[in-house]
């Protein structure tokens, strides 16, 4: 029966998220939607796609990353040298771009896994870096002046990867593998001695993390029509960053939830780029110092509809261990 | 000869980085928190020197002074607002506070007085350069490195001759042993973040100095380096940062009289990583069993 239940939810969330896509497929095709909306549609997608790919990573796996916008960048330019210069189409490029980004946190993470906390942090901001730097002086792609890519990205695009994105971490999360990854969060040393082979599960998170987030960097390329080292920096991986931890720390929906509303602030306060940063950063000092735990604490959306206790991982356990 | 001359150029800059990461050490040392804003608490330092050499036409020790004063006044202020309520909130709450931090004062400055960058009078100090085998010092870097030892020397005394000092000392080894065996623990860290913030300031006008250029964005990039640096000596330990500013505004300098200055920014980061990887703990460090 429960079962059945869970089925049905799932497939209800479907055929709301389809109403959804095809709502906003005839809102673009009438033309009701001006460019501007649209545009700032996309991005919030995009922004949705990497805040849920971080989300795996610390706030399921509690790994805590702060070089998340160097594997944006890794996929951002596979996929814009696939089509750019070699002429493959662009499902193709997307899929190289976020496979080579999926390397790359592979390349990382395997060494950098073994750091903990702070240690773990520093060396993911010193790869985002890295990466920024080399992209800057490598001028296949163009250098500190970067890349001119051609617009591909459309809203089938957009929303078939943040369905699949959604999809695939909220069932990743559920199953065996999820509960492994958020018993590494809670207690490290406690996960190891029931026989979970941490370091694995540790990569694994991160490898699918950067799988999505360099997925999102294809559709971000393809979107912008240049893609310059410059906008990779680190204040790029904090935004993703902040989007995470205004959430909730171990909340799938607070992370979409802080990526939709920070998005639509951060765009209305485009003419006024100081004010905005003001802004933004006062929110960050005064949420973390009033509501640590942000948004939806480690609780989903969907866990204030049913009275059935849906897997929300636990609580956070305080300033020990994990993260940072 | 160019070998020593890069050399000579990488101890400047190495004692520049070596100031701003005695602060980062210093403050993770006691409160174990990547105080984020450190970088921009040195940008303060430089515009405060700037201001006071060209405004108040104030020679170059005293804007310096001035500007380790303000900045120690504004390390306790962001310790008091923005840390002292998350003492006991998770560590990823407090980074995500520094970052805010941060932030704030970067496009609060811009705010304030626009981004446009500044320079400092070249004026300020008789430049001749001392030839040494070959090897040219400006009498600017030469006045620099001095500067820099005293203020590390006088640093060292702080903390290991005076009563705060061994106060900072105790608290870093055990926070609630000291406040049990009567030591005023906020105090201490207000202290800390004065001493570290001045430091910094110090750092900023003696940067202005070397480099003429200012601006408001200026802090991110050597603060991030200042605190690979401070990895690189081991977190926490005071002597590690000094070395660690050295060996790595060094190492720079190498990269870029080999010709790779464009990867100059990047070596840092490889460094860290290599270390992080082969001996996380840092040069100084000692490696700290875990226990359950």
């Amino acid at each position: 029966m429960i079962t059945f239940k869970r089925i049905n939810g799932f497939w209800l969330s479907i055929v709301l998220a389809l109403v959804f896509f095809v709502a906003v497929q005839l809102l673009i095709s009438g033309g009701i939607l001006n460019t501007f909306y649209i545009n700032t549609l996309f991005f919030m997608v995009i922004n949705i796609i990497l805040a849920v790919s971080l989300h795996l990573i610390i706030g399921i796996t509690g790994q805590f990353s702060i070089g998340h916008a160097g594997f944006l960048a890794v996929g951002a330019y596979a996929s814009a040298i696939m089509t750019m210069k070699l002429q493959m189409p662009f499902a193709l490029a997307l899929l190289v771009g976020g496979v080579i980004a999926a390397l790359a946190g592979l390349f990382i993470g395997i060494p950098s896994l073994r750091l903990k906390g702070d240690y773990l942090a520093i060396a993911t901001l010193g790869f985002g870096e890295i990466v920024r730097i080399t992209l800057l002086n490598f001028d296949y792609v163009g250098g500190a002046s970067g890349m001119t890519v051609t617009h591909l990205t459309s809203w089938p695009w957009v929303f078939a990867c943040l369905l699949i994105t959604i999809i695939v971490i909220a069932n990743f999360t559920n199953s065996t593998h999820g509960r492994a990854c958020i018993s590494i969060r809670e207690d490290e040393i406690a996960a190891d001695s029931m026989g979970i082979n941490t370091t694995y599960y540790k990569v694994a998170a991160f490898v699918i993390g950067s799988f999505f987030a360099g997925i999102a960097g294809g559709l971000y390329a393809h979107h912008f029509y240049i893609i310059q080292p410059t906008n990779f920096g680190f204040l790029k991986s904090f935004d993703i960053l902040i989007f995470v931890v205004l959430g909730g720390l171990g909340s799938m929906s607070g992370a979409v939830i802080a990526a939709i509303l920070l998005t639509v602030v951060s765009t209305f306060l485009q003419d006024y780029p100081e004010t905005r940063m003001i802004i933004y950063s006062m929110v960050l000092i005064l949420v973390m110092i009033y509501r640590p735990k942000g948004l939806l604490g480690t609780k989903e959306l969907t866990s204030f509809f049913r009275l059935r206790r849906a897997v929300e991982g636990g609580k956070q356990s305080d300033n020990k261990h994990t993260v940072a | 000869m160019e070998l020593i001359q890069q050399l000579v150029n990488g101890i400047s800059l190495g004692s520049i980085y070596a100031l701003i990461a005695l602060g980062y050490t210093m403050v993770y040392g006691i409160v174990r928190l990547i105080n984020f804003a450190h970088g921009d608490v040195f940008m303060i330092g430089a515009f405060v020197g700037f201001y006071a050499i060209t405004g108040l036409h104030l020679g170059f020790f005293p804007a310096l002074l001035l500007a380790m004063v303000v900045c120690a006044l504004l390390g306790v202020f962001i310790e008091r607002i923005a840390y002292k309520p998350l003492r006991n909130a998770t560590r990823i709450a407090a980074l995500i506070t520094a970052i805010g931090v941060s932030l704030f004062i970067e496009y609060g400055m811009i705010y304030a007085r626009g981004a446009q960058p500044e320079a400092y009078p070249v004026t300020l100090l008789p430049s001749k350069s001392i030839e040494v085998f070959g090897v040219t010092i400006s009498s600017q870097a030469l006045l620099i490195l001095c500067t820099a030892i005293i203020l590390m020397i006088f640093l060292q005394l702080i903390v290991h001759k005076t009563k705060i000092g061994k106060a900072m000392r105790a608290v870093s080894y055990d926070a609630e042993a000291a406040r049990l065996m009567g030591i005023n623990v906020d105090h201490t860290i207000s202290a800390t973040f004065a001493i570290g913030s001045a430091l910094a300031g110090a750092a900023g006008v003696i940067f202005g100095i070397y480099y003429i250029k200012i601006d408001p964005l200026m802090g991110i990039i050597p603060g991030l380096k200042a605190f690979v640096a401070a990895v690189l000596g081991g977190i926490g330990i005071i002597p590690g940062a000094m070395v660690g500013g050295l060996a790595l505004g060094v190492i720079e300098s190498l990269v870029s009289g080999l010709g790779y200055s464009l990867w100059r920014d990047g070596v840092a980061f490889i460094v860290l990583i290599l270390i992080l990887i082969f001996r996380p703990s840092g040069l100084f460090g000692k490696n700290v069993r875990e226990k359950v």
